[in-house]
């Protein structure tokens, strides 16, 4: 969300309703009523999606632990090994944020101190229009065109057909406008008093921007590159069709290794019959993938908490 | 913020000393160059992306591409009427499920809950956190969801649109409630002295008031939705639908499936053909993007 809206000035019942002294809502009206019900269960079904995603994953995962002991999936060798396949993630995911963060903060700068609102109205919906393009898209662009025009015959890098380097560096280019939307969220909140501060005592903009908004807007900013992390750990299709599709604890990136969503989309795509043990191990890989984007996101909102409420 | 804070605001920021004139020293130009670099490298792969695709896919512009069915014989004629017709039907689907679910929980949260109770807190939270789990993880949950009704078909139009709604719906739900909240509250407040009660102040003249904006934040939901491959694989939409869909049970595939089919096979003439097939989904999305930019700027009202 990009606007803050200021609970404190606001009378606290419902948006921007006012704590009139005759209650309108006492008025006796059973339709509205039930249209309230309505409404409530509408938001009540985010709270059941969450807790059936739980539930959903949980079922299977029991039936597969009941079948491969712990030992055998936290492990690094073997068909249910899960560790070759957080250490792909985490390679693919370090790649990306080498990209998106430099390029998300540098957009997100440019935007919030230095772009006139005229040039802001065009430049942030263009940077937008990345975050559109579907991900197989850009899987096939990573196969197609990064890997073997761009790496081999471009900047002569021995990779293979499928790497993480190629998968990484577009999987980054695709998440820049979260970065950057949402650092530029925080680097807008810093108050204009601060800037105007700093210019007084003689500095130009880019020692404001760096010294002063940046460090100010610091937790945004944090909140901003978590988020951008999650959202590279979840995404699928391009890690399925470039990053590669055998297990590899490597630390090479430019060798194919398949990572926890790119595990996921090959297994579905399968022949293994549903309820079968190698069908489970998509669910036991899937609650793992959650928890780990769930601990992400938690940290990022509250980082996000952080800043709005300071200013 | 009062109206008379805010214009104070602009008249000083108009009117601050920027910086500017000293803005010309090595370090700050190269500075600057980094910025418009950063900003300008996205826009350049987008470039580099749409002119090779099409470059690769030129061969295929032909009518075979949307009047055929997949053919894995003969590949240079392969079409893609089953994907075009069943991303369409997932995607209507898919708006008709997560649309008014998502512009009710909105509503409910911005002009009916109380923001400081515990348990409108948690919904919101639960709602910032669903939009960033990841899209793969709500294929599983619809194959969940479908079994518990005891729905067990795979690979058809229900299972496909009950994934991307569970998708987009946190979307829907977050740009709903930005425009409602850019309503101004005196309109409410109007509206509330005239006798009326939320609910009809919600309906007659908060709701109409942010129909621009909803219309922009659902399109372009929809237009991430259709994109989508990831769901739609686990839920067990395959490529090798060879019919129109004619019905919500009918099996069904989509056009980012089948070029992720294509994209797996070797033979050049499946990369040119799902070259093609990319251009048709990119010009899908452009359009929706495009329409969505449209109802901004042309509808949105500036208070």
């Amino acid at each position: 969300m990009s606007q803050t809206t200021d609970v404190s000035a606001g009378p606290p019942s419902g948006a921007g309703l006012p704590a009139a002294p005759v209650d309108l809502r006492t008025k006796a009206r059973p339709g509205e009523a039930v249209i309230k019900v309505l409404l409530l269960m509408s938001a009540l079904l985010s709270i059941a999606i969450s807790f059936g995603i739980v539930a959903a994953l949980i079922r299977p995962v029991i039936d597969f632990f009941a079948e491969v002991p712990f030992g055998d999936f936290f492990t690094t060798e073997g068909e249910f090994a899960v560790l070759p396949l957080v250490a792909g993630t985490m390679m693919v995911t370090m790649i990306a944020l080498l990209v998106a963060v430099p390029l998300g903060l540098g957009a997100a700068m440019y935007l919030s101190e230095y772009a006139s609102p005229r040039v802001r109205k065009w430049l942030k919906p263009t940077v937008e229009l990345l975050a559109g393009v579907p991900s197989v898209v850009y899987g096939f662009f990573a196969l197609a065109f990064v890997t073997p025009t761009l790496l081999q015959d471009i900047l002569n890098v021995e990779v293979g057909f499928t790497n993480a380097l190629a998968a990484g560096l577009v999987l980054g280019v695709m998440i820049v406008p979260t970065v950057a939307s949402l650092a530029e969220d925080a680097l807008r909140a810093v108050p204009l008093a601060m800037r105007q501060g700093s210019l007084a005592m003689g500095a130009n903009r880019r020692q404001t921007t760096l010294r002063v908004v940046f460090p100010a807007a610091l937790s945004g900013i944090a909140a901003a590159v978590v988020l951008g992390m999650s959202r590279a750990i979840g995404e699928t299709m391009i890690v399925a069709l470039a990053a590669g599709g055998q297990k590899n604890l490597s630390l090479d990136p430019r060798e194919g290794m398949q990572t926890m969503t790119g595990f996921m989309a090959q297994t579905a795509g399968g022949e293994n019959a549903v309820g079968s043990t190698s069908y489970n191990t998509l669910f036991a890989v899937g609650l793992l993938l959650f928890v780990i984007t769930l601990v992400i996101n938690v940290i990022s909102i509250s980082f996000v908490r952080r800043f709005r409420q300071v200013y | 913020m009062s109206i008379a804070t805010r214009t104070a605001r602009e008249v000083t920021a108009s009117t601050i000393a920027t910086g500017r004139s000293r803005d010309k020293t090595p370090g700050s130009l190269l500075f600057l160059g980094a910025l418009w670099f950063s900003l300008f490298f996205g826009v350049m792969v987008l470039v580099v992306l749409i002119v090779s695709t099409a470059l690769e896919g030129a061969s295929r512009f032909d009518s075979n591409l949307i009047t055929e069915y997949g053919s894995i014989l003969r590949p240079e004629e392969t079409g893609f009427r089953a994907g075009i017709l069943g991303t369409l039907w997932l995607m209507l689907t898919t708006a008709a499920l997560a649309i008014p679910l998502g512009i009710a929980a909105a509503i409910y949260l911005e002009e009916f809950a109380d923001p400081l109770t515990w348990y409108n807190r948690f919904i919101e939270v639960n709602i910032q956190n669903l939009a960033a789990v990841p899209s793969i993880v709500y294929g599983l949950l619809a194959v969940a969801a479908l079994a518990v009704v005891g729905f067990n078909e795979t690979g058809v139009v229900i299972g496909g649109a009950v994934a991307l709604a569970l998708l987009i719906l946190p979307v829907i739900i977050i740009t709903t409630r930005e425009s409602l909240r850019a309503v101004p509250r005196e309109i409410r407040f109007g509206s509330l002295a005239l006798g009326a009660t939320i609910w009809q102040t919600t309906w007659r003249q908060t709701l109409p008031s942010a129909v621009p904006g909803i219309a922009t934040g659902t399109i372009l939901g929809l237009s991430r939705a259709i994109g989508e491959a990831a769901p739609l694989l686990i839920i067990g939409i395959a490529g090798s639908v060879l019919f129109d869909p004619d019905g919500l049970v009918s099996p069904v595939t989509a056009l980012p499936i089948q070029i992720y089919d294509l994209t797996s096979r070797s033979q050049e003439a499946f990369q040119q053909a799902a070259s093609a097939a990319i251009i048709v989904l990119l010009a899908m999305i452009l359009s929706l993007n495009a329409l969505a930019i449209f109802i901004r700027n042309k509808f949105q009202k500036t208070w």
